[in-house]
């Protein structure tokens, strides 16, 4: 596939739980290789979109969506897709660190095992965690409980995780509210170094965040109606310096949250 | 309103009046008293099983002082009433075994699958129905499963075996096993339930499907109350009375296979009270052996189920 072409597109998403209307007439491209931040209040609907990409809503049995979303050319809501083969291609990384209770090596190994690989567990073990440079600290340990790591552990555990099933996209939702400035820092590293080889979409709450380490920007905001829709997509560089929107100025300067 | 609000008034200016609340009489003698009546209360059952400990050991020595504790505890012959006699509790604890064996291969997996199904996959109407069913199964006193197994599922195991004699302890513990899965199913769906659902997105998230997020991560999670309700299941099968004393048989005997007659501990202990031992006697106080070696065993198995609860149980 053309590295060009965008790995998502998505047009007029709208997304509906019951017969509140979450999200309205979303259209936005979604670059390869590239991090694009989502940013927005509370409420926006971001977390939302987030959960668009990799069909998670579908667990929420009063979410349903309108209008399109393309993957790599092909709908991704075709009633053909298979779901889980989805969000194998599509990883994802959580708020909160939600390693499973089992040992370091074990939650690495979960998404392999269910996913049939065929190769060296143990080799993919390490690449992973590698990858999420969490190995050196782990190496020695890899039976100990999970839930034995600090919380930035933890997270990075997570994402060794989701690295581990070679998904061409990583979905992270506020990757590092829960965790302190340092283990902030080290996310945010990992992120940018991921993004030599993975397309990430990260959400997050903290501007500053999204300006350090994202290539594009998409600023959500909600309407009257508390339904979500897209103010501004854009180069980081331009949505932090030029913004095109009022609305985006004011969020970005502080003057609303 | 205005009412409300002059009310409210009286009282502020009656305080203000006095300057200070008004102390009630006696309420530290209340207090006092409330303390003892809720104290007393909570001590009850400590010492209901004081007491039940206390008789169980006291007719137990006697009949220990005649007969050799090794004797009771390994001998494979139970002939207390008949001639020659002999003491041995061994084929008592064999019926009781055989029957919470059978219970347990037919309630843990049903009771587990069921527990998967209400935690993770029944819709909420589908869970309104199961759940009041399970509880009436709960309910259904032990004398009607013990006519049950007896009048209608030992006939319908008679076509399958037809050798198979009246009283059985296949029959009665399939039965028993039914009996006790609303036990296993309930506390293993509140040890599911109380998995975080943040566990269950990370495996939706990895690309697993539904059965494998309930196998391999919410049961696993669980488990230690999964296990806690195997164990206190199996305890109750083994303390179970009526069903077995109707429905198993009351010949002791050292025997593996589910389709001779049987008898277990429980049932002795009920054949003997009923029948015509003199207080006192021999006889008689091998109730209270056989009671206090049933105690122990399940005290054994509750203990471990409580240990198994704290040793395994997840911090999340």
């Amino acid at each position: 596939m053309n590295d060009d072409a965008p790995i998502f597109e998505v047009s007029s998403l709208s997304l509906y739980y019951d017969d509140f209307r979450a999200l309205k007439d979303i259209d936005m491209e979604i670059r390869r290789y590239a991090i694009t931040a989502l940013i927005g209040p509370s409420g926006c609907g971001k977390s939302t979109l987030l959960r668009c990409f990799n069909r998670m809503n579908d667990l929420i049995p009063t979410a349903r969506i309108e209008g399109r979303i393309l993957f790599e050319g092909s709908d991704l809501y075709h009633p053909d897709v298979d779901a889980t083969e989805i969000r194998s291609r599509i990883g994802m990384v959580f708020q909160r660190p939600n390693p499973f209770p089992k040992s370091i090596y074990d939650n690495v190994a979960f998404g392999l095992k269910i996913n049939g690989y065929r190769g060296d567990i143990d080799e993919a073990i390490e690449r992973s965690l590698r990858q999420a440079a969490l190995w050196d600290e782990v190496k020695d340990r890899l039976k100990d409980s999970a839930l034995e790591l600090s919380g930035g552990q933890q997270q990075r555990l997570c994402i060794a995780r989701a690295l581990a099933v070679e998904p061409e996209v990583i979905l992270m939702d506020e990757p590092a509210s829960a965790l302190d400035p340092i283990a902030t820092l080290a996310i945010e590293e990992l992120v940018r170094e991921l993004s030599e080889s993975y397309t990430i979409v990260i959400v997050t709450h903290n501007m500053q965040q999204a300006a350090r380490v994202s290539h594009e920007t998409a600023f959500l905001m909600a309407g009257e109606d508390r339904s979500g829709y897209l103010v501004e997509h854009g180069a980081t560089s331009q949505i932090f310096t030029t913004p095109k929107s009022e609305r985006t100025e004011a969020y970005i300067t502080g003057r609303f949250s | 309103m205005e009412t409300t609000a002059r009310g409210a008034a009286t009282v502020r200016g009656d305080r203000a009046a006095t300057g200070r609340f008004r102390r009630r009489r006696g309420a530290s003698l209340e207090s006092r008293v409330i303390w003892w009546v809720f104290f007393l209360c909570a001590m009850l059952s400590v010492l209901t099983t004081v007491a039940i400990v206390f008789s169980l050991l006291s007719q137990a020595l006697s009949f220990f002082r005649e007969v050799g504790v090794w004797e009771f505890i390994s001998g494979t012959r139970w002939t207390p009433i008949l001639k020659p006699r002999s003491y041995g509790v061994l084929p008592l604890v064999n019926g009781t075994l055989l029957v919470a064996f059978l219970a347990a291969i037919v309630a843990l997996p049903v009771g587990l699958a069921t527990a998967i199904f209400l935690a993770e996959y029944a819709p909420d109407k589908v869970r309104r129905i199961i759940k009041p069913a399970l509880e009436v199964l709960a309910g259904v006193p032990t004398v009607v499963y013990g006519y049950f197994a007896l009048t209608f599922v030992t006939p319908q195991l008679q076509r399958v075996f037809p050798d198979m004699i009246v009283f059985n302890a296949l029959s009665a513990g399939i039965v028993m096993g039914i009996m006790i899965i609303p036990m296993v199913s309930s506390l293993s769906e509140d040890a599911m339930i109380s998995v975080p659902r943040s566990l269950r997105q990370a495996a939706y998230a990895l690309g697993a499907t539904k059965l494998e997020t309930s196998v391999k991560v919410v049961v696993p999670a669980a488990l230690s109350g999964i296990v806690a309700s195997f164990i206190l299941a199996i305890s109750r099968a083994i303390g179970e009375t009526m069903l077995v004393t109707i429905a198993a048989g009351a010949t002791p005997r050292m025997t593996a296979n589910p389709l001779d007659s049987i008898q277990t501990m429980t049932a002795y202990i009920v054949q003997l009270a009923l029948g015509e031992a003199a207080h006192g006697s021999l006889e008689y106080n091998t109730i209270f052996a056989v009671g206090l070696l049933l105690f122990v065993m399940t005290l054994c198995m509750n203990l471990l189920g409580y240990w198994v609860v704290r040793r395994w149980r997840q911090a999340y």
